[in-house]
Order: structure tokens, then C-alpha cells, then sequence
């Protein structure tokens, strides 16, 4: 069991760490019978960081994605973004914590049909509280930082699934957060508009951004600077 | 987030769904419409035989003669006896016998050929006295009414009403005419002013001359001193009640019966309109509650599509949820999309029936009363109705994961 938690433990804890994950199990109940997904996860994530999180499906990644992005909470163990603990927090902190710190990038792209990819992007802001002109702004920016600034009318059954997945990286920037986090992003593309989303995350990168992409693709977490890949509920180093 | 913010977000969702919209709204429209129309309805009628009443006359009572039991034991209606005669009217205009009686006007009346030249016209011949015109509270547009003098001698004279002129004398000037009734010549002497017509009949049409020129030459019941109605006008609204205890009192004596076989009934105004109003306003209620059941099924409806909406939309709601909206921002989000849609339908039926009130009543004949405080009182209840059909999806909405949310496909 020792050997096995040490095994576990993917990098030393960094004071610095933007994202530090110590332990964390996730247990569900489906009827009669407890699942455990996630088997005690160590994982740390310094700023700038690009990490890809690879795994076949029920290999538990999928429910550390939804921990790391605060869409759940671990059942034991501790959890803390930006020097914030989150894994004792009440459904209303997280929420805050989700539109403060972490942009979304989901595989279905998730974007509201008939409202513009303005309105989209506005989205986040308009939750946080932005005023109106402040929000167009800061929307307009992000759709021009993707590479959309003259689709900024248009609705998403408008647009290419490529473009409309910019729109939804556009709505995961605008709030400026410490971490962005791609579910799958590429999962519903093709090959042109997977190397044109992924030629967008390495820009964020470069730029600074703290990208984690969960996958299950290969040549989609070759793209990462770190890779951890997920079997069993546990994580382990690849690079 | 603001509550101008959530509405503006509310709109959009029910836009991007707009038929499904649209017909919930007709729901509670349909519902509101039916609702304020009936109401409208109802309280038109009561109005109008309200005013139709009030049109009799002020302070009125009537006194009609009792009813008469045949040997066979047959029981005829109110009305059916002979038993009021003048007699009765002069004891009742005697202010020792009555003191709170301003004026008595004894009332015959039947259906009788009017002839003018060649023009011959079906109208009301009523024999009555000098106390008539204020009683029923009418004037004369041209020419004179009836004197104590015309009634003490019998004149052969006639106060005609302007559809009797009309119909009998065209546009020649009636007063100093001569006209026929039942074979007898009458000069006409005054017109009636216009009043329109009355659960009466039309008050425009009746020939009005003495009641000892009427009993004597037109009558044609076995007792020419019976009179079928005797129109009794008190002082004032106050001294009604003590008008009506006279009446029944002084009648009583004269009579000599007691009150338990009375031969007469005294009814007030008063009476009749509450009649008629207790009347409607159980026609009204009951129209209305089926019509409240209708808004009732539009409130279930807007409940139905917001449910299946949140199921419909469990991957937004999660996004929602993942962006960062609070349970309490969904709450009122679903809130308010149930409040609007209640509130555009109470909107649009209120609408449809001012409409209608404007429209029906030239079609069915029947006056519309719509007041500010119902057509206020639809508004809040749509409202009412949106909110509480939401306020279940809403919760549903607000308490879903959004893991949970997000996961489905």
C-alpha cells in the first residue's frame, strides 16, 4: 500500500503550485454498490503549466476533471486552487470559484443556440457582474483573440464546429482565469479544426496560460508540455 | 446578476422556443379572456336591468293585485285578481291615512288599436291620474299631461308617447290631433318625452289618458274600477319603509282581511333590483368559474412546459451552473420565464377582452362592463398563476448537479 501511494504521488508538493491535489478519493454510490473512481490522486500544476490528462474512458479522468474544475467536490482529501482549499466548500463558494478562476472548454462546446457567440462569451461576465459596456468589451476582445472578431453576430448553428469551438475557448478567456480546462476538446472535430484548436491552446500556452486537457487521444497529449496518464482511478508521470 | 439581466435572459430562452411559448401563453390567454368577458357580461346585465328599474321612477313602490283561485282551485298568477280599484288609490293619497305617500297613481293598462287617418297602430292605452308623470318620473316635450280636471270629468283626451306619434301621425305636429282608440275619439293633447325601453316595454309607446275616460269607454274588464297596478311614490329614500307599512296597512283595512290572505303585493324597486342582481350575479359566478377552471388548466400548462423545459435543458442549466451561476440565479431565471409567460398571456387576454367588450355588445345586444379593478385583478392573477406554476420546475432546476447537467447528452 505504501509502495503503491508513493507511486502515486506525481511531483513533489511546490509551495508555488497554482493547483495542488493531495490524496483525493471520489467515491459514488450507484444503487447498492460503491464505486470508487478516483483511488487517491496526487497532482500538482504550477502556473504556466500545459498538462494533458490521458486515460481511456472509466479509467476516472473524467471525474478528476470535474474535481480540478470544482463541478464536484472530492470525497476525501484536499484540493487547492490558488492557494484556496476548495474541497470543503458549499455550492455557492464553488460556483464563485468556477466563474473567478477556471475557463471551460467542453467537448461538446456547450455554446446556448440562438444567442450570438457575443452573447456566449458575455455569458461568464455576466454572472461575475461585469457592467454591459465593460462585458461587450471584454468579449469583443476574446472572440478577436480567437481569431472571430468579424463572427461576433453570428449564432453557433452560423458557425463551423471549429469556430464554434473557438467561440467557447473565446468564453473560457474572457474572465482572465487562473486555469483553463479542456474536456475533450477536440472530441467532435475533425482533423483541420483539431490541429487549428490546438495550434490555439499552444498560443494560450505561450502566452502564459495554464492549460489542463483531459483526452483520450495520443497525438492530442503530445501536444502537452506534461502528461499524466489516468488507469484505475490512479494517476501516474508519463513526461 | 440583475433582475433586468435575468429578464432580458428569460426572454431569450422563450424566444429561442417561441411556438412552444406561444401556445402556453394562449392558454392563460384564453383562460383571462373568458374570465374578464363573463364577469363583463354579467355585471353589464345586472347594470342595465338595474338602470331599466331604476328608469321606473324614484322612491317607488308597486302595489299589484293579488291572485285569484278559481272554484276548481286553480291559482292564477300575481296580478291575476281584480281586487285594487281607484278607491284603493284615493284612500292611499289621503295624508291623514298615509302620511309619508307623496303621490298615488292608479294604473290600467291594455293592448288596443290606435287609428289616425289611415294609419292604424297597435300600442298600450293606460288609464291613470295627473300623479302618473311624476311618479314614473317622465315629462312632456310638447303639449300638456293630464289635469285632476281631465280625470274628475273624463275628458276624451290622450298624452301619446313619440313612437305612438310616429307611427300614427308622421311627421305632423300630434298635439290637437284627433285619434281613435278602440272607436273612441281622443284629442291628443301632450307627447311623452323619449325614454327608450324598460323590462316594461318600450315606454315610448303607450297612449295615457284619464283613468275615468279609460274605464269608462276603453276597459273592458267586468269591474271598471279595477285598476291593475297602483304606482305609490314616498317622500324621499328615507321615509321608503315607512311608505310601504302605510300602504300595506291602509290596503289591509280597507280590504278588511288579514294579512295572511292579503289581496295585493307591495313590491319596492329596491326589491326588484336585488332580485334581479342576486339573479345574475349567480349566472355570473357560475359562468366565471368555468372560466376560472380554464385558467386553471393554462396555469397547469405553463407548469407542464416549464418542467419538460428544465428536462429539455438539463446540459444548459449545467453549463449555466459550470460558468457560474448560483442555484438562486436558475431559480429566478426559470422563475421568471414562468412569470412571463403567465404575464404576456394575462397581457394578450386582456387584451382580447377589451376587445370583445368593445365588439359583443353590438352583436349580442347586451352591454359589457368591464371595471379597472378586474381588468387589474386578471393581470395579478396571470402573474400569480406564472410564479406558481414555476416556482416547481424552478426548484428542480436549481437543485440539478451540474456534473450531472453536463453529462447528459
Amino acid at each position: 500500500m505504501t509502495a503503491a501511494l508513493e507511486a502515486m504521488v506525481v511531483e513533489p508538493a511546490g509551495e508555488s503550485a497554482l493547483l495542488q491535489l493531495r490524496g483525493v478519493t471520489k467515491t459514488y454510490l450507484m444503487g447498492e454498490i460503491t464505486v470508487q473512481a478516483v483511488r487517491g490522486v496526487d497532482l500538482d500544476v504550477q502556473e504556466g503549466d500545459y498538462l494533458a490528462i490521458i486515460g481511456p474512458s472509466g479509467s476516472g479522468k473524467s471525474t478528476l476533471m470535474h474535481i480540478i474544475g470544482c463541478l464536484d467536490i472530492p470525497t476525501t482529501g484536499t484540493y487547492t486552487l490558488a492557494g484556496i482549499d476548495v474541497a470543503g466548500m458549499g455550492e455557492l463558494q464553488l460556483a464563485q470559484v468556477r466563474n473567478r478562476r477556471i475557463g471551460f472548454v467542453f467537448q461538446a462546446f456547450n455554446l446556448l443556440p440562438g444567442m450570438s457567440a457575443l452573447r456566449n462569451v458575455e455569458l461568464p461576465l455576466m454572472y461575475a457582474g461585469v457592467s454591459r459596456a465593460d462585458r461587450r468589451a471584454r468579449a469583443v476582445r476574446a472572440l478577436e483573440r480567437v481569431g472571430l472578431g468579424d463572427r461576433i453576430d453570428h449564432k453557433p448553428n452560423e458557425l463551423s464546429g471549429g469556430q464554434q469551438q473557438r467561440v467557447s475557448v473565446a468564453r473560457a478567456l474572457v474572465t482572465e482565469p487562473d486555469l483553463i480546462l479542456a474536456d475533450e476538446p477536440t472530441g467532435n472535430l475533425d482533423s483541420a479544426s483539431t490541429e487549428e484548436i490546438l495550434g490555439l491552446f499552444r498560443e494560450l500556452h505561450d502566452s502564459g496560460r495554464t492549460i489542463v486537457l483531459i483526452t483520450h487521444e495520443h497525438d492530442v497529449a503530445d501536444q502537452a508540455s506534461r502528461v499524466v496518464a489516468m488507469r484505475d482511478g490512479q494517476a501516474e508521470v508519463v513526461r | 446578476m440583475t433582475w433586468l439581466e435575468t429578464l432580458r435572459t428569460a426572454y431569450e430562452a422563450l424566444n429561442t422556443r417561441r411556438l412552444r411559448s406561444l401556445l402556453t401563453v394562449l392558454g392563460i390567454l384564453i383562460g383571462i379572456a373568458a374570465v374578464i368577458l363573463t364577469v363583463g357580461l354579467g355585471q353589464g346585465a345586472s347594470q342595465k336591468v338595474t338602470d331599466q328599474i331604476n328608469k321606473l321612477g324614484s322612491n317607488l313602490l308597486i302595489v299589484s293585485p293579488g291572485s285569484v283561485t278559481s272554484a276548481s282551485g286553480v291559482r292564477g298568477g300575481r296580478g291575476s285578481a281584480t281586487t285594487l280599484t281607484v278607491d284603493d288609490a284615493v284612500v292611499l293619497s289621503d295624508p291623514a291615512v298615509a302620511p309619508d305617500i307623496a303621490s298615488v297613481a292608479p294604473t290600467s293598462q291594455s293592448s288596443v288599436t290606435a287609428i289616425a287617418g289611415n294609419a292604424n297602430w297597435t300600442t298600450t292605452a293606460v288609464g291613470t291620474t295627473a300623479d302618473w308623470l311624476t311618479v314614473r318620473a317622465r315629462t312632456v316635450t310638447a303639449g300638456r299631461f293630464l289635469t285632476a280636471a281631465d280625470v274628475a270629468s273624463g275628458a276624451p283626451v290622450v298624452v301619446i308617447g313619440q313612437t305612438t306619434a310616429t307611427q300614427l301621425l308622421g311627421p305632423v305636429s300630434p298635439v290637437g290631433q284627433t285619434i281613435s282608440i278602440s272607436g273612441q275619439s281622443l284629442t291628443v293633447i301632450g307627447v311623452l318625452n323619449v325614454e327608450g325601453s324598460t323590462t316594461g316595454g318600450d315606454q315610448d309607446d303607450l297612449a295615457i289618458m284619464p283613468q275615468t275616460t279609460y274605464s269608462a269607454r276603453i276597459s273592458t274588464t267586468a269591474n271598471p274600477r279595477s285598476v291593475s297596478t297602483i304606482y305609490v311614490q314616498a317622500r324621499d329614500q328615507g321615509s321608503l319603509s315607512a311608505a310601504y307599512q302605510e300602504t300595506v296597512a291602509a290596503l289591509l283595512a280597507t280590504h278588511g282581511v288579514q294579512p295572511a290572505a292579503a289581496d295585493f303585493t307591495v313590491s319596492s324597486q329596491q326589491a326588484l333590483v336585488d332580485t334581479v342582481t342576486t339573479t345574475t350575479r349567480i349566472l355570473t359566478v357560475l359562468l366565471a368559474s368555468v372560466a376560472a377552471i380554464s385558467l386553471l388548466v393554462g396555469g397547469i400548462g405553463v407548469m407542464n412546459i416549464m418542467l419538460v423545459s428544465v428536462t429539455e435543458r438539463v446540459r444548459e442549466i449545467g453549463l449555466r451552473k459550470a460558468l457560474g451561476a448560483t442555484p438562486s440565479v436558475i431559480l429566478r431565471q426559470f422563475l421568471v420565464e414562468a412569470s412571463l409567460l403567465g404575464l404576456v398571456g394575462g397581457i394578450a387576454g386582456l387584451a382580447i377582452g377589451l376587445i370583445g367588450a368593445a365588439v359583443l355588445p353590438g352583436m349580442l345586444g347586451q352591454p359589457v362592463t368591464i371595471s379597472p379593478i378586474a381588468a387589474t385583478a386578471a393581470l395579478v392573477v396571470s402573474l400569480g398563476i406564472g410564479i406558481g406554476a414555476g416556482v416547481y420546475p424552478a426548484s428542480r432546476a436549481a437543485k440539478l448537479p451540474p456534473i450531472e447537467a453536463l453529462r447528459s447528452e
